[in-house]
């Protein structure tokens, strides 16, 4: 087995800083639960025992490791060698299961009884689902009332795996008011309640620990571009929401200066158009949700709801690591509207047999602008972070549209 | 010693608690903030919260939710917060904490929005989001300008926390009686109500109750024992149900004087 499950030692100092961002903005309720979770992460990371279930789980009932695969015809048609981390082929269906494993053992280590989630697309809140499913403890699943309606597929599937899923109506009823409302009840059951955050935002140490349970799609496909490639890729690229798979990807290839890493967030209509979910890309320094970040906010610090037609990407937010990645250049983004990726959706599926989530079709529909500035013998390695069953009546309902 | 400070030092005088009232700048407007505010400090109260509304309000429940979205769509801005502050002060002497969360706090800036809140008259500063880690760059300048910077201690804050709040308070402890959001109903204000008393008595400064203090009954419970108690949910949703500024005004008016009737203590 080399899946390579292994947690990386911390980076952040104890406040969890990533140069000005991260921290820990909430309630002083909830100060005393991110301490005990600090601690907490902190004697797994020393734990064999904790590992080697970890590793176990990620293995014999995640699926890992997934593959990395050459795309030859989307590779031909876009010019350029593309490579395929395949996290859709997780089980669940999405990278979101590496993270929720994770952290359900950990929940179960600090004797919590009740798992709470905030999902967008839904695959968060499937992935919590089933790991609670597993590990025996009860979930709800906070999730906006319009996400219910256009990721229906898997409130059915959370609802199967035993979650309860409460529709939020508040505020934009998206993915921002359901992490509003996922607060609100952590902060009320805190003492009994584990709230297993779906990227890597949220206050200290979510953003160390989502990031750790994720970089093993980054050191996987390390390890597997070498052996097939035969070397490392130019440029990885990846559709960031609040920035779990592009973090976790990221974090393979951070210390090889030569690897560009390119985040790709929602463009929506487009940036221009201000009805867009692209923070690092068109947004200012804020603190939303309990870290300092780029956010979409108004010019008196309120925080405007973002437009995607991606659920999972239809966040004002963004984690405060890519913050800091962007500041320093380590990594760049870029925004590709909703047309795009819906072009690039199609483009892989009709090229690749493989329908992805409308989230990772945002990363493809980059690829064509990278392959004009890489040229053909260009390796890029693209993180798909999962599979598109969930989107087929969004995309067919928007295709109908186009005509 | 500032006004804050000043008014907890009149109720302990008075052998009473202080009553603490929560508003919602801009809630229906701010011009009915400013008569509002003049209505409840004449009906008896010793210090006004005044909410600076925020999009994404984490720890408060429905009713101070509703209240910040209505205020937000009227165009209510902090900038706007601290005009009416300044036009309030022309009417009355109430002590004024500016309650809300760090984004709009950020966008404004700290040091700018410390030096115009002090020349509005306001007296200090609560943000719920803004734990003592993370308050230092709000804190310190607060504290420079003669401005109050009140810290939370929760039900959930161990002893090592509670200490820092002590150390950070300059005035008064906000003491959160219980783990829950705004207008949640509190199921054992009594305990929470002694708890606080010793812990004013540890740190030597007073603290005031608030969460879940909704009626005269709940002020009765905590004014024996604590130096203040804070009422919000109930008072906003006294102005929510107003047909008219007039009639919240007369309603808030009533609410405050029913709950200033609480505080005597036996
Ligand atoms: C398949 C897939 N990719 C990406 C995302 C975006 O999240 P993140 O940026 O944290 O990876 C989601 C979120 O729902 C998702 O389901």
């Amino acid at each position: 087995m080399r899946y390579l499950a292994r947690l990386m030692q911390p980076l952040e100092s104890v406040s969890g800083r990533y140069g000005p961002y991260g921290g820990r903005y909430v309630a002083e309720t909830l100060m005393p639960a991110l301490d005990e979770l600090s601690r907490a992460y902190e004697e797994c990371q020393g734990d064999p025992a904790f590992q080697a279930e970890l590793d176990s789980l990620l293995h014999h009932y995640a699926g890992r490791e997934t593959p990395t695969c050459l795309a030859s015809r989307l590779s031909a048609e876009v010019g350029m060698r593309i490579w395929l981390k395949r996290e859709d082929l997780c089980h669940t269906g999405a990278h979101k299961v590496n993270n929720t494993i994770g952290q359900i053992l950990l929940a179960k280590r600090m004797h919590k009884t009740r798992i709470i989630a905030e999902t967008g697309a839904g695959q968060h809140g499937v992935a919590t689902a089933t790991a609670c499913a597993l590990m025996g403890l009860p979930c709800e699943v906070f999730m906006g009332a319009e996400d219910v309606r256009r990721q229906a597929p898997n409130v059915q599937r959370m609802e199967l795996l035993g979650a309860k899923v409460h529709s939020v109506t508040s505020g934009s009823a998206t993915l921002k008011d359901a992490m509003n409302e996922a607060l609100r009840d952590w902060v009320t059951n805190v003492r009994t309640t584990h709230y297993c955050v779906g990227s890597v935002a949220g206050p200290h140490p979510y953003p160390m620990i989502v990031r750790d349970f994720q970089a093993v799609i980054g050191r996987e496909s390390r390890v597997q571009m070498l052996e097939q490639a035969g070397k490392l890729p130019d440029a990885v690229v990846a559709c960031v929401g609040g920035g779990s798979n592009a973090m976790g990807i990221f974090a393979g290839f951070i210390d090889d200066a030569a690897v560009r890493l390119i985040g790709v967030e929602a463009a929506g209509d487009g940036v221009a158009t201000g009805k867009h979910a692209a923070p690092l890309c068109a947004g200012g320094v804020g603190v939303l949700h309990g870290a300092k970040s780029y956010v979409l906010q108004t010019a008196d610090g309120q925080i405007v709801e973002a437009h995607s037609i991606s659920a999972g990407l239809d966040y004002p937010g963004v984690g405060p690591e890519h913050a800091w990645l962007k500041d320093t250049g380590r990594a760049t983004y870029t925004a590709v509207t909703d047309d795009a990726a819906l072009d690039g959706f199609q483009q892989l599926c009709r090229t690749e047999g493989i329908i992805p989530a409308l989230e990772t079709s945002h990363a493809f529909a980059y690829l064509p602008t990278l392959a004009k500035e890489l040229g053909p013998d260009a390796d890029v390695l693209v993180c798909l972070s999962g599979r598109g069953d969930k989107d087929l009546e969004t995309v067919i309902e928007q295709l109908a549209e186009r005509g | 010693m500032g006004r804050i400070a000043d008014a907890f030092e009149n109720a302990r005088s008075e052998n009473r608690a202080a009553l603490v009232i929560y508003l919602c700048a801009g809630d229906p407007d701010l011009n009915a903030t400013v008569e509002l505010v003049v209505a409840a400090a004449e009906s008896g109260a010793d210090i006004v919260e005044l909410g600076v509304p925020f999009s994404d309000p984490t720890a408060d429940g429905p009713a101070i939710q509703r209240a910040a979205q209505r205020s937000l769509r009227g165009g209510t801005t902090l900038a706007k917060v601290l005009e009416t502050v300044r036009v309030i002060r022309s009417r009355t002497h109430i002590p004024i904490l500016l309650f809300g969360y760090y984004n709009p706090i950020l966008s404004y800036g700290e040091q700018k929005l410390v030096d115009d809140a002090a020349e509005s008259g306001a007296d200090g500063f609560l943000v719920v989001n803004l734990p003592p880690e993370e308050s230092a760059g709000l804190r310190g300048p607060a504290v420079e300008r003669g401005l109050d910077f009140v810290p939370l201690v929760a039900p959930t804050s161990d002893p090592h926390r509670i200490q820092q709040a002590g150390e950070m308070a300059t005035s008064f402890i906000y003491y959160v009686s219980m783990t829950g959001v705004t207008g949640s109903t509190a199921t054992d204000l009594a305990s929470a109500s002694k708890r606080a008393a010793a812990l004013q008595r540890e740190l030597g400064r007073p603290l005031a109750i608030g969460f879940g203090v909704k009626t005269k009954a709940d002020v009765a419970t905590v004014s024996p024992h604590a130096d203040g108690v804070v009422v919000g949910s109930a008072v906003v949703q006294a102005i929510e149900v107003a047909a008219s500024t007039d009639e919240a005004v007369l309603a808030v008016r009533a609410l405050v004087s029913e709950l200033a009737g609480g505080l005597a203590r036996q």
